[in-house]
């Protein structure tokens, strides 16, 4: 079981006044950072184009965390593929890949926020056929041979009559189709035989458990089940020293945030109750003790058998430092508590 | 196990909203057929394993063979169902304008009217009731409770035929929610995006005394 971080590297705020996107993005690449010194897995970092959301350009900050970091796996989370040209991305990622050593991913999905359609000239009414054909090339390109040049045409993008596309990876970048729980997603997943990675922010977090079935399925149908078929799950997530200052510091920057987002969306805002509800047993948020989370995640992986759990844990209003003694916790406490609790299970 | 008294449920989309509505109307008693725009081949594998007991069915079919049809799709395809399929069906519109999530578009944004009384116009046979499109989908399943349980949640309902709100009220209440009777059509404008309504989660004392119905 890997287990990591994800962040669309919020700004800090002081009261009511929002700090700079510059601090935003220099933290984020401080928190991924302290990710590899603690030993974990995975570090996400998600596109959006908000002045609360500033990390617009994954694959730039995956490059310079890709030069200051030694073991850590990093990747987008998510790449807005249906706004981006496909080409560009596999040049940026294989680039951090290759500076890596091979710790570069893709996670490809359509994220939550809207922004970058109007920002990069295309209509959100496309946006399956834009990701239908992006994630084509996207995949050709990461396929091709060394040296091997692209002959490509579609609709939403001009042709590619025998070009080269440089530099390319060693090996090819693990590309993982994120969802957020549209049963057509887990098939096309397993259609394709790729990694998928769930995006559960809200409800209960079982009910994904039918998705992952239909996954399965659909790999057996296609005949694609191989073990490059995995299941990520990405969920907001905080951890402190006690229970209690988990759940109250998380109340306030989730709250918060969720909050602006309503009014940014237009939906009610979610009370303490709805909170409470959501920050226990089966719910999607995972603020609590390293033991708590721990269990929560050991349980999650019995139904679920997923391979990674990465945590939302920035939102908001949590400070810079309590963000950092999170991912250290995680690292340090909950990671080798997982780990051997599902070793010993396997035995 | 279907009961055959119960009217027959018939979902238009099989997206997260969609699938959750049917699951919820199989798990009390109701006959469900599902559709998409890509035929009921391409739901065999989906309702084997979200959905068994449903039946895949084309959308016309689904329309033809159900007493209340759900519109459970982006609302930016209505006019792709065929109106003459309607002729006195119940439509529950489960449909949202919401621009900030699904982006802009015109026709609705310049009109001055709902986009539930636009379907109405639309399908000018049927009885269109605005309601389920105010919750989430996954709380479908997760918020359903047995009638006038404690923490009972309000769904909204308006539509302008009194019957087919009835028979909406019944459905709604069947499958685990406190109906309120929010009037007409048009006042399913209480429960559009941007409202106090949306997502939100409340008793149906609290919903009524905030939308100020009086029936």
């Amino acid at each position: 079981m890997e287990l990591g971080v994800y962040s669309f590297g919020d700004v800090q705020r002081n009261g009511k006044k929002l700090g700079s996107t510059s601090e935003g993005i220099t933290n984020l690449l401080e928190a991924m950072q302290i990710a590899d010194k603690v030993g974990l897995d995975f570090f996400g970092v998600g596109e959006h184009h908000t002045s609360y959301f500033p990390a617009s350009s994954p694959g730039t900050i995956l490059a310079a965390a890709a030069a200051t970091t030694k073991q850590i796996k990093l990747g987008s989370a998510v790449s807005v593929l249906s706004t981006d040209d496909p080409v560009r991305i596999y040049q940026q990622f294989a680039t951090a890949n290759i500076i890596s050593g091979g710790r570069v991913e893709v996670i490809a999905g359509r994220g939550s926020s809207t922004e970058s359609f109007p920002l990069f000239g295309y209509e959100l009414k496309d946006y399956d056929a834009l990701y239908t054909e992006k994630l084509d090339l996207l995949l050709q390109l990461n396929n091709l041979d060394k040296n091997e040049r692209i002959t490509w045409e579609g609709i939403h993008r001009a042709p590619l009559q025998d070009a080269q596309i440089v530099p390319q990876s060693d090996d090819p970048l693990k590309i993982w189709l994120a969802t957020g729980g549209n049963p057509d997603s887990s098939i096309r997943a397993a259609a394709l035989g790729l990694p998928i990675a769930y995006a559960v922010i809200g409800g209960r977090i079982s009910r994904f458990a039918p998705l992952v079935d239909l996954y399965h399925a659909a790999a057996k149908q296609y005949g694609t089940e191989s073990d490059a078929l995995q299941v990520s799950i990405a969920s907001p997530g905080y951890i402190a020293d006690s229970a209690q200052d988990a759940k109250e510091t998380f109340w306030k920057a989730w709250g918060w945030t969720m909050t602006e987002l309503g009014k940014v969306r237009g939906f009610a805002a979610p009370d303490r109750a709805h909170y409470d509800a959501e920050s226990n047993h089966d719910g999607a948020l995972f603020a609590g003790s390293a033991d708590e989370i721990a269990d929560r995640i050991i349980e999650l992986h019995k139904r679920i058998g997923h391979s990674r759990h990465i945590f939302q844990m920035d939102v908001g209003q949590l400070p810079h430092d309590k963000f950092l003694h999170s991912i250290e916790l995680l690292g340090t406490v909950v990671a080798p508590k997982v780990r051997k609790a599902l070793a010993s299970g396997k035995k | 196990m279907v009961k055959n008294n119960l009217p027959r449920i018939g979902v238009i989309g099989a997206g997260r909203l969609g699938t959750a509505l049917a699951k919820q109307s199989l798990s009390v008693g109701y006959e469900v057929r599902i559709s998409n725009s890509r035929g009921p081949e391409s739901l065999e594998l989906l309702l084997s394993v979200l959905l068994p007991g449903a039946i895949a069915a084309t959308i016309d079919e689904t329309i033809s063979k159900s007493d209340i049809v759900i519109l459970a799709f982006p609302l930016r395809y209505y006019k792709s169902l065929t109106p003459q399929l309607f002729i006195g069906k119940i439509v529950i519109d489960a449909m949202n304008y919401w621009a900030p999530v699904e982006g802009d578009i015109a026709e609705f944004a310049d009109a001055t009217i709902t986009s539930s009384e636009m379907v109405q116009q639309y399908l000018h046979d049927a009885h269109v009731i605005k309601t389920l499109n105010h919750i989430a989908y996954n709380e479908i399943e997760e918020h359903a409770l047995p009638l006038q349980s404690k923490g009972y949640r309000a769904i909204g309902i308006a539509g302008d035929d009194r019957d087919a709100k009835l028979t909406a009220m019944a459905y709604v209440e069947a499958l685990g929610f406190d109906g309120v009777d929010l009037g007409v059509l048009k006042n399913g404008a209480l429960l559009q995006p941007d409202t106090r309504l949306f997502n939100a989660r409340m008793s149906a004392d609290s919903m009524k005394s905030q939308t100020a119905v009086r029936i």
